[in-house]
């Protein structure tokens, strides 16, 4: 984005602030890339046998989902941040 | 189990890699650049597309040894050797938010290495030769275990000896001198699809002929507990306590935190055409890592299909000999042997990169041409190859293995150098240097003290036990006395070393279209 980089140069005041505060609503949006860490590094959480899944015991099947659940929010935050 | 030599697979297998091998000379030709010069032959001139980088990352990432190692620790220990899979899900957010900020700063100063990026922000010439001489020390058994690999299954073709491991390197040596980083690249591709295919029929069939995965599960779970890790713990299809807990989630952690602090992962991420490219494949290399959780689950079939393996390393061999017809074994065993070859290449080019930027035009040769410098690049490329195919061949693997088990600790201690450079100019070179020496002096203690059996430490401090994996200890010590320092030497005055990046340079364009992020072909190759 042209402006964006404008911003940065600190060069017209008016489109560095419209840069700035588009920046920082696109900015929430990583917050999307914080769940995949509870979820996996809160071992207790899913450290269980069941429920199963298709003979899958709940701990092996469940960091699976996880794998297509953080791809998934990587790409919202693809698509949403420029 | 021992083998006799199966010729249908030795065919298979060495037509696969005669193709590969003609590939890797034909790479020379492919998106031809000006191999004189180190940005062409090293980074095969930063322009690989997100298609090109997928496949180059993903071999860089998921290798040969990853490959025959964690389902032999899933077959030995089981559900701790599963770690792989939450971490390799957690570093895809980090790449996506630290990578494309070291792919524009890289590209604006043309820097090749990470050590290039530390020097030119912080000035510093000492934390420079740190980062470089520790990205060396981690890469070079990691190379070595490529051969450790590719050794293993070719002895479960039946053939003995060291001559064939011999060949094959002084082959790869050949064709990474006269392609660079372009030979990987394209190999990658037809490796990718064979693994593909190999694991995709080996996680239908194989459970398929055991009965189901209900089946699998039920007997690695009877057997597990009877299973005894190198530490003397039982195995275990589920983590049971609290130690367990610890383990598993720093050993995931510490691992996603260091992977793209190695040379040769920043090699395939600065290789990459932009940011943007750098975005979409965190979002499409997770592919890869559904794959490895299936690799994984290897482990458990070879239990239940009660395979007994002459070595942990022999797993998956062995589990492959025993369902497999002769001909898909050899096009499996191709699979396991390209999967080699690809991250040795991009190793053995990250590591001549780090020697010839930060070492060789440092402190021998300052002001040496771009010629010299690729040349030299290349020439220390075939140093390392031979280097670690010495060591695989003269001293036991255990050596390697040990080694490559501390190069994790050790490059987890260049994260604060590296990651906080990206996102401030407030930590003082001196600090880092001196948070560094910490976290591999306390990394090391940890790893001998336990004479290298495992990375997880038992910590006693306040009168309870914090178990944890060796690295995260280590980075943690690392960053208390970083920041500590820092906070001194700011008050003090320190000065601080000349900082030759602007905000600016951190941002990428995000745009593949935009001329700022695509240079037009003849000045792409001249760095800044």
């Amino acid at each position: 984005m042209a402006n964006e980089r404008f911003a940065h140069n600190d060069a017209g005041a008016g489109d560095a602030d419209r840069g700035s505060r588009g920046r920082r609503a696109s900015r929430a949006w990583y917050l999307l890339l914080v769940p995949p860490y509870i979820g996996l590094l809160w071992v207790p959480l899913y450290a269980k046998a069941t429920p199963k899944l298709f003979g899958f015991p709940f701990f092996y099947w469940y960091q699976f989902a996880w794998v297509i659940a953080t791809a998934v929010l990587t790409w919202i935050v693809f698509r949403k941040v420029r | 189990m021992s083998h006799s030599t199966n010729t249908v697979a030795l065919i298979v297998c060495g037509a696969l890699f005669a193709f590969v091998t003609a590939l890797g000379f034909f790479a020379a030709r492919w998106r031809r650049g000006d191999l004189a010069i180190l940005d062409e032959w090293g980074l095969a001139g930063r322009k690989f597309g997100s298609v090109v980088t997928w496949f180059l990352l993903g071999g860089d990432v998921y290798t040969a040894y990853t490959f025959i190692a964690v389902p032999a620790l899933v077959y030995g220990i089981g559900a701790q050797g599963f770690f792989a899979l939450p971490y390799t899900i957690l570093v895809y957010p980090l790449v996506f938010i630290l990578m494309p900020r070291l792919w524009a700063v890289s590209k604006r100063h043309g820097y090749v290495t990470p050590a290039d990026f530390v020097k030119g922000r912080y000035g510093s010439s000492s934390l420079s030769l740190a980062t470089a001489f520790t990205g060396l020390l981690a890469t070079m058994p990691y190379i070595a275990l490529q051969l450790v690999g590719m050794r293993v299954v070719i002895e479960a073709m039946g053939v003995q000896g060291d001559w064939p491991l011999i060949i094959a390197f002084v082959i790869l040596a050949a064709y990474t001198y006269s392609s660079g980083l372009r030979a990987p690249a394209l190999i990658s591709i037809v490796k990718d699809t064979l693994i593909y295919v190999t694991i995709i029929v080996a996680v239908i069939y194989i459970p398929y002929k055991l009965g189901g995965f209900g089946k699998i599960f039920d007997a690695a779970g009877g057997t597990l507990p009877h299973h005894t890790g190198p530490t003397g713990k039982p195995g275990a299809l589920i983590p049971g306590n609290d130690a367990a807990y610890g383990a598993y989630a720093t050993l995931a952690l510490g691992s996603a935190l260091a992977l793209f602090m190695y040379p040769h992962v920043i090699t395939g991420v600065l290789s990459s055409r932009s940011g943007r490219v750098i975005r979409r494949n965190a979002t499409v290399l997770p592919a890869y890592t559904f794959l490895l959780g299936l690799i994984a689950l290897l482990g458990l079939m070879a239990i239940a299909a009660k395979i007994k393996p002459a070595s942990p390393n022999s797993v998956v061999p062995d589990l492959f000999v025993k369902f497999f017809p002769s001909w898909f074994e050899g096009f499996a065993f191709a699979a396991i042997i390209i999967g080699a070859l690809v991250p040795a290449a991009i190793m053995s080019i990250a590591a001549a990169n780090l020697f010839t930027r930060n070492i060789y035009k440092e402190y021998l040769r300052p002001g040496c041409t771009d010629a010299e410098e690729s040349r030299v690049a290349r020439l220390t490329s075939l140093v390392v190859k031979a280097g670690a195919l010495v060591f695989i061949v003269v001293l036991p693997t255990k050596y390697a293995i040990d080694l490559q088990l501390l190069g994790g600790v050790w490059i987890l201690q260049t994260l604060p150098a590296i990651v906080g450079g990206l996102f401030t100019r407030w930590l003082h070179r001196w600090a880092l240097l001196a948070g560094w020496l910490a976290g591999m002096t306390a990394g090391t203690l940890m790893a001998t003290e336990q004479d290298f059996k495992s990375s997880v430490y038992d910590l006693h401090i306040f009168g309870t036990t914090i178990t944890a994996y060796e690295a995260i200890f280590a980075l943690a010590l690392n960053l208390v006395v970083t920041l500590g320092l820092t906070a001194v030497l700011s008050l003090l005055g320190a000065r601080r070393g000349p900082d030759e990046t602007t905000s600016g340079d951190y941002e990428d364009a995000d745009h593949e279209d935009d001329p700022a992020a695509v240079p037009p072909r003849d000045t792409a190759a001249v760095p800044a």
